[in-house]
């Protein structure tokens, strides 16, 4: 199993990044995953990573984000870590139907959703210092 | 890479043509562009979101703010978007019941 990991400042300029080291790991280390299911983890790389950042800034601004990939011939996994209060997954609340006109109300809480969409496989381990978010995606050969 | 944006008219509608990259690094400054024009009396507006490498769901909250102000002035707001990676994103959130996607500038003006 190959792994890429890096650190980032907590700040939304970094995001860029990233998707682009997300992008060359996956292409060199497992060309296999295919262009869509590569898109579809660079998404939900991002939003777990524009989540660690808004949960850095109210007091940890300073410490740094790390993002691993660990990636073999089944699947890849991206984890990112973060150092923030930490939260419950469960008590995200659910945004109302598409059609609904109070839908219009909600301008954010859809990344959780699009993480677990997006992915085989969203699992989010609270640990005493903060939260990490673990991505994975199986590559197409081996489902 | 930054999120670049051109304005323009046509038949009635203001165009907001987006390029790059919009997510929370880009997002706000995209929001407060959408409000300017709304503000200034632009209530018809149409996003051309063909030359946009990325989208997530803080550029997608900056997209429903911008409705709901268009809305509420008694405008709309239209999305042209033919690029699937993106319109994937609004068909998992089902946001495409919310916001009709176009395949050009002419048939987003002219339905």
């Amino acid at each position: 199993m190959a792994v890429v990991a890096l650190e980032i400042p907590a700040r939304p300029a970094y995001l860029s990044l990233v998707r682009l080291i997300v992008d060359a790991a996956v292409g060199s280390l497992a060309p296999g995953l295919g262009g869509a299911r590569l898109d579809d983890l660079k998404l939900a790389v991002t939003e777990a990573c524009s989540n660690a950042i808004e949960a850095h800034q109210s007091a940890w601004a300073d410490e740094p984000i790390v993002v691993r990939c660990e990636l073999d011939d089944r699947h890849v996994t991206v984890e990112v870590a973060d150092r923030g209060g930490g939260f419950d997954p469960g008590e995200v609340s659910t945004l109302p139907a598409a059609t609904d006109p109070m839908r219009l109300r909600y301008e954010s809480g859809l990344g959780i959703p699009l993480m677990r969409t997006l992915t085989d496989e969203t699992i989010f381990v609270p640990g005493s210092d903060g939260t990490t978010v673990r991505l994975t995606v199986y590559r197409a050969d081996t489902t | 890479m930054q999120l670049r944006t051109e304005v323009s008219s046509l038949n009635g509608w203001t165009v907001v043509s987006v390029y790059g990259e919009l997510d929370v690094a880009s997002a706000p400054e995209l929001r407060e562009r959408l409000i300017e024009l709304v503000t200034g009396g632009a209530h018809l507006l149409i996003l051309d979101l063909e030359g946009l490498d990325f989208l997530d769901s803080t550029g997608l909250g900056a997209i429903i703010s911008a409705l709901k102000r268009a809305r509420t002035n008694g405008g709309d707001l239209r999305l042209v978007c033919t690029q699937s990676r993106i319109r994937r994103l609004f068909e998992i959130t089902a946001l495409d019941k919310a916001f009709p996607l176009f395949p050009s500038l002419d048939a987003a003006t002219q339905e």
